[in-house]
């Protein structure tokens, strides 16, 4: 288990609206993504993470006015994602003010793309993406999804995040899609499964309703959680998932 | 105050920009050996590769020009790959050498904890940053609006073993071991953290180093 965890707030952004839906469908518009980004990083949360969530359907990720905005007074690392197809996407969006990129379809499509991203910038810029289903036809395992969890790869979740690590990726981004916007627990055997296939960092997310939630996820060796709804509904600050992950044994970063 | 800030095609700059705008300090962002050579302050950023980072500077003329602005005192800050570009040399990809303001060598992060587990590389966490090299506390140095304990930013899967324990300035711990968070060297101080990127910890270590380079 992870002893030490880091708390993300994950900004799934259309056009210039944070937006929520549940397993990745029925988005509700919420507001101006930079407020809740400011206000997240007042309150102490560990990390953005920004991800356009229809850049794959038009090819190119819209997030660099927002992310340039949000480096101006916001002093914590901030990772994007949504259609970076390219060394040159990356090179983009770090010089816009991202410290990371999250990449999923590009490398379904081309993962040789995964190798010349860390090249290029170093593997800790490099964030695969995944966003795991469990699958119907091979029991008690997951299958990798992309664009927005409608499209499958045929790639078995486990098999890619280690085909990633060995291609240069310096993190995992695990999305469980099942799980996505129900604020009812995350995929443990998802997240144990994961964690225990590679030897990078691995960010989990999906379903996280309260701070017990991330205990668990902790546990079960998830070294950082991304949290959507519980944050932007208002349900729990940041200093209250925070007291809660403490409370359950976990440290965290004290603010 | 004006932070002369390198570009070698390596970095994250815009943040180092902002956040040093934000402490006040006026940021040049320059490749030219000219600008290193007359600079106030450096600023030596980095994310990347070690033999990249060296091999960036040298292309672009500017390891002799930083060599001798240090040597005429002028202060010098390096982030993360610029910290560990300030020691003799690393063994990223082979053995490279660095700038060798600090002896020391940069060595990868050990796959296994003390206890002999696996253990995450990159280490990506917050961590806390602990007085190292005999210091009982941070007064009188860069670290002074630190509390010890408080977390910074690290993102590394190298890590800087200074060969003088009075270099160490300050320590993190990962995975039982030691490891060097802060180096400072005469006028050149390295983090291994971003501070740009740790919040309001990080906001007093860069204006602390305003204070500094203002002395």
């Amino acid at each position: 288990m992870a002893d030490k965890i880091r708390l993300i707030a994950r900004l799934d952004v259309k056009d210039t609206n944070l937006v929520k839906g549940i397993q990745m469908e029925g988005l509700r518009k919420l507001g101006d993504p930079n407020q809740f980004a400011k206000q997240y990083y007042e309150q102490g949360i560990d990390e953005l993470l920004y991800i356009d969530i229809v850049a794959s359907l038009y090819n190119r990720n819209n997030l660099s006015d927002i992310v340039r905005k949000t480096v101006d007074d916001v002093f914590i690392p901030v990772c994007v994602g949504g259609g970076v197809r390219s060394v040159e996407d990356v090179r983009h969006l770090l010089s816009m003010g991202a410290d990371k990129v999250a990449v999923n379809t590009a490398a379904i499509k081309r993962p040789e793309l995964i190798t010349e991203i860390a090249e290029a910038f170093g593997s800790q810029c490099m964030v695969l993406s995944i966003q795991a289903k469990r699958s119907r036809t091979w029991p008690g395992k997951w299958e990798a999804y992309y664009d927005n969890g409608r499209a499958h790869s045929g790639y078995d979740v486990v098999e890619w995040a280690k085909r990633g690590e060995a291609l240069g990726a310096g993190e995992i981004l695990l999305m469980s899609v099942d799980n996505e916007g129900l604020q009812r627990g995350m995929d443990l055997e998802l997240i144990r499964a994961v964690t225990e296939a590679v030897h990078i960092p691995v960010i989990c997310g999906g379903g996280v309703g309260c701070g017990d939630d991330i205990v668990e996820a902790a546990r079960a060796g998830a070294d950082a959680v991304a949290c959507a709804a519980v944050l932007h509904y208002g349900k729990e600050t940041v200093p209250e998932l925070k007291e809660e992950i403490r409370a359950g044994g976990v440290e965290v970063r004290s603010v | 105050m004006k932070v002369t800030v390198i570009d070698y095609g390596l970095s994250n700059l815009r943040s180092v920009q902002n956040a040093f705008a934000h402490c006040g300090a006026e940021t040049l962002l320059t490749s030219d050996p000219a600008d290193v050579r007359s600079a106030e302050a450096l600023v030596l950023p980095g994310v990347g590769a070690f033999r990249d980072g060296m091999a960036g500077l040298e292309k672009l003329g500017l390891v002799e020009p930083i060599r001798q602005r240090v040597a005429e005192g002028a202060p010098l800050l390096g982030i993360c790959l610029g910290m560990q570009m300030l020691f003799d040399e690393s063994e990223e990809f082979g053995l490279y050498p660095g700038l060798g303001f600090i002896p020391g060598r940069v060595v990868k992060i050990p796959a296994q904890d003390v206890q002999g587990n696996p253990q995450r590389v990159p280490h990506i966490r917050w961590d806390p940053l602990y007085p190292a090299g005999g210091r009982t506390d941070f007064a009188g140095t860069v670290l002074s609006g630190v509390t010890p304990g408080q977390e910074c930013y690290f993102i590394h899967s190298y890590e800087a073993k200074p060969a003088e324990e009075a270099d160490r300035l300050a320590d993190t711990r990962y995975g039982g071991r030691d490891v060097c968070a802060v180096a400072a060297h005469g006028n050149v101080v390295g983090c291994q953290f971003h501070p740009e990127k740790s919040g309001p910890v990080g906001l007093s270590i860069l204006s602390q180093f305003l204070n500094v380079c203002q002395k």
